[in-house]
């Protein structure tokens, strides 16, 4: 047995490495998993770039902000495999609830006309004269924080001017909430239902209702590691991948929650982890379409989805458009290693590395190695594609984009 | 001291440790040390400290908030890096090993900050080994109470003086190869359990 130390923070998506453990994938493959429960991505991303972590539960962005220079540290970092699809919601006070159902429509969930709403509230809030509403997500390199930043602009609401945005770790969003710290959030399950079920909040939308199959956290290592322990990596991807399978059979639910629960893993009671599993998260039964663990292709690194949050750093102005920012960000994604590691696994792999996000409006058959693959729907809640071989012009054509920004 | 210019800003939700790393900084020359415990209203404390170099816990659950922070603060214009050099993976690991956090405001010389950080990791260690320790004691305090309990219990229940319930308990210990606060702990619970009156 050859032990892999792996970080994570306590969220569903972390399922796959927990089940890899837990139901013996990863012994069957040789490994000894070892999994360490970790209180802030900042320390994930440094126990993985030092080598006290081999492999960690990662915000998709973060290894690719790392490898733009945007984090503290400069240790290289891959992403060879998504632990899943989705899995987010957005939260609200209250206070910022009730005023939002005051207008005319009646909340239900749906991205589009939770963003109409929001929008109106903060107008009128604006002529009112009251403070900015402020939204935490948990990181400033997370989908939470892109996917928020999104949903706003696409609703006509300036994130950079309308709202003020803070980060808050997950496991304290739903207390900030209650005290009034903040007037909302955007965080991954189980913490939105932590929060509703505490009286703090409602649910205004999904991150699946806002972009159907988004990427969301990846497994993140080090390039170095993943060089000198190709074969180990393999492996451990075909646990991954088996443990994938399993989490996403819809009769491993009970037992899923049964060890998710244990104060080793989530630490939250049992109930609160059901609506994310059942994908009924707020007003929207989404089923397995809320969080994705296997189907879909949801474990796959689509290089597009880097490239979308390439474009995301870029329009919010962390960092200015170039042909090898973009392709090093493109790079960090590893969709051959994922081919290498499942070739022998007898599943699909899907031929592209890249995709246009929102070009699927129902199920389609797609290219694939090895067998029949059926991707999406997937694409954007206010229907714009994303062409990952059209950056500039995606980048030029988003909402509330300063192209004069000066740094 | 060189360094006695440079301004450092400790957070820690540990006031001891602050205080402990702030004193040994202290003796080496360093006058500008600012501690901050609370985080309510960060930003403007970063903005009047503008600090140069900036010392954190590694279990403050607020990291990513911190460094949000700093990456927003005008007062930190300049790119801020975690440690040293980043080709010194064993500073890096020595560092995080101690559970200490350091950003480094860009251009400031290496050999400045190198002492600034092995300080910091210095106190962290000694902060650690004497919590160890407290810990360890009062863990003892405890194994000694039970010890005592499971002593009056079989002298109870076998009309032995003291030392020869100690010498019983030490027997078992060794035959079964576990600490004898273990064995003390298991004959508590078992009497504990048989004294209950049925309900």
């Amino acid at each position: 047995m050859i032990r892999i130390t792996a970080g994570f923070l306590p969220l569903l998506d972390a399922s796959i490495l927990i089940a890899a453990h837990e139901k013996g994938f990863a012994e069957e493959q040789g490994i000894d998993l070892k999994l360490v429960r970790e209180m802030s991505w900042a320390n994930i991303r440094d126990r993985v770039s030092v080598g006290q972590f081999d492999v960690a539960h990662m915000l998709a962005p973060l290894p690719i902000a790392q490898n733009l220079g945007l984090s503290p540290l400069a240790v290289e970092m891959i992403a060879p495999f998504a632990l899943g699809l989705g899995g987010n919601a957005i939260t609200v006070s209250n206070a910022v609830y009730t005023a939002l159902q005051s207008g005319n429509a009646a909340i239900n969930g749906d991205a589009k006309l939770a963003g109409l709403c929001f929008r109106q509230l903060v107008e009128q809030r604006k002529v009112s004269g009251l403070p900015l509403l402020t939204l935490a997500v948990v990181h400033s390199f997370s989908a939470h924080a892109y996917e928020l930043r999104y949903w706003l602009a696409a609703s006509g609401v300036n994130p950079q001017s309308d709202v003020s945005i803070t980060i808050v770790p997950p496991g304290l969003m739903a207390d900030a909430l209650a005290l009034g710290a903040i007037d909302g959030f955007c965080v991954g399950e189980p913490w939105n239902s932590v929060a509703v079920a505490m009286g703090a909040g409602h649910v205004l939308t999904t991150k699946s209702s806002i972009w159907r199959s988004s990427p969301e956290k990846v497994l993140g290592l080090t390039r170095q590691w993943a060089e000198h322990n190709p074969e180990l990596l393999d492996q451990l991807l075909l646990a991954l991948h088996r443990s994938a399978v399993w989490c996403a059979n819809a009769e491993n639910v009970d037992e899923l929650a049964g060890i998710l629960t244990r104060s080793l893993y989530l630490d939250v009671p049992l109930e609160h982890l059901y609506h994310g599993l059942h994908g009924e998260v707020g007003h929207r039964a989404e089923g397995n379409a809320f969080l994705q663990f296997y189907h879909n292709a949801a474990n796959f690194p689509w290089q597009s989805h880097a490239l979308w949050f390439y474009t995301q750093m870029v329009r919010w102005h962390h960092l200015d458009l170039s042909l090898e920012g973009a392709s090093r960000a493109k790079a960090t994604y590893r969709p051959d290693i994922y081919r290498r590691a499942l070739q022998s696994a007898g599943i699909a792999l899907p031929g592209a590395s890249s995709k246009v996000e929102g070009a699927l409006l129902s199920p389609t058959h797609v290219p694939a190695q090895g067998g029949q693959l059926v991707l999406g729907p997937d694409g954007f809640f206010d229907g714009v594609a994303f062409d990952p071989d059209a950056l500039q012009s995606y980048i030029e054509a988003s909402p509330f984009y300063d192209a004069l920004h000066k740094f | 001291m060189s360094g006695s210019n440079l301004t450092i800003l400790i957070i820690d939700e540990s006031p001891e440790r602050a205080l402990l790393i702030e004193a040994a900084l202290q003796e080496a020359g360093h006058r500008h040390i600012r501690i901050v415990s609370i985080l309510n209203g960060l930003v403007r404390q970063i903005e009047d400290i503008a600090p140069d170099v900036i010392i954190m816990d590694l279990g403050n659950p607020n990291r990513d908030f911190l460094e949000h922070m700093f990456r927003l603060s005008k007062a930190i214009q300049k790119p801020v890096a975690m440690f040293v050099d980043q080709s010194s993976e064993q500073a890096m690991l020595d560092a995080i090993e101690a559970g200490v956090s350091a950003y480094v405001v860009d251009g400031l010389k290496r050999e400045r900050i190198k002492a600034i950080l092995d300080l910091a990791i210095m106190r962290f260690r000694a902060f650690e080994k004497l919590r160890q320790e407290r810990d360890d004691a009062l863990q003892a305090l405890d194994e000694r109470k039970i010890i005592d309990r499971a002593k009056g219990i079989i002298m109870r229940q076998r009309k032995l003086d003291e030392a020869e319930a100690y010498e019983l308990l030490r027997k078992a210990a060794m035959t079964q190869g576990r600490r004898i606060g273990q064995i003390a702990d298991a004959i508590v619970q078992s009497d504990s359990i048989l004294q209950e009156k049925p309900s």
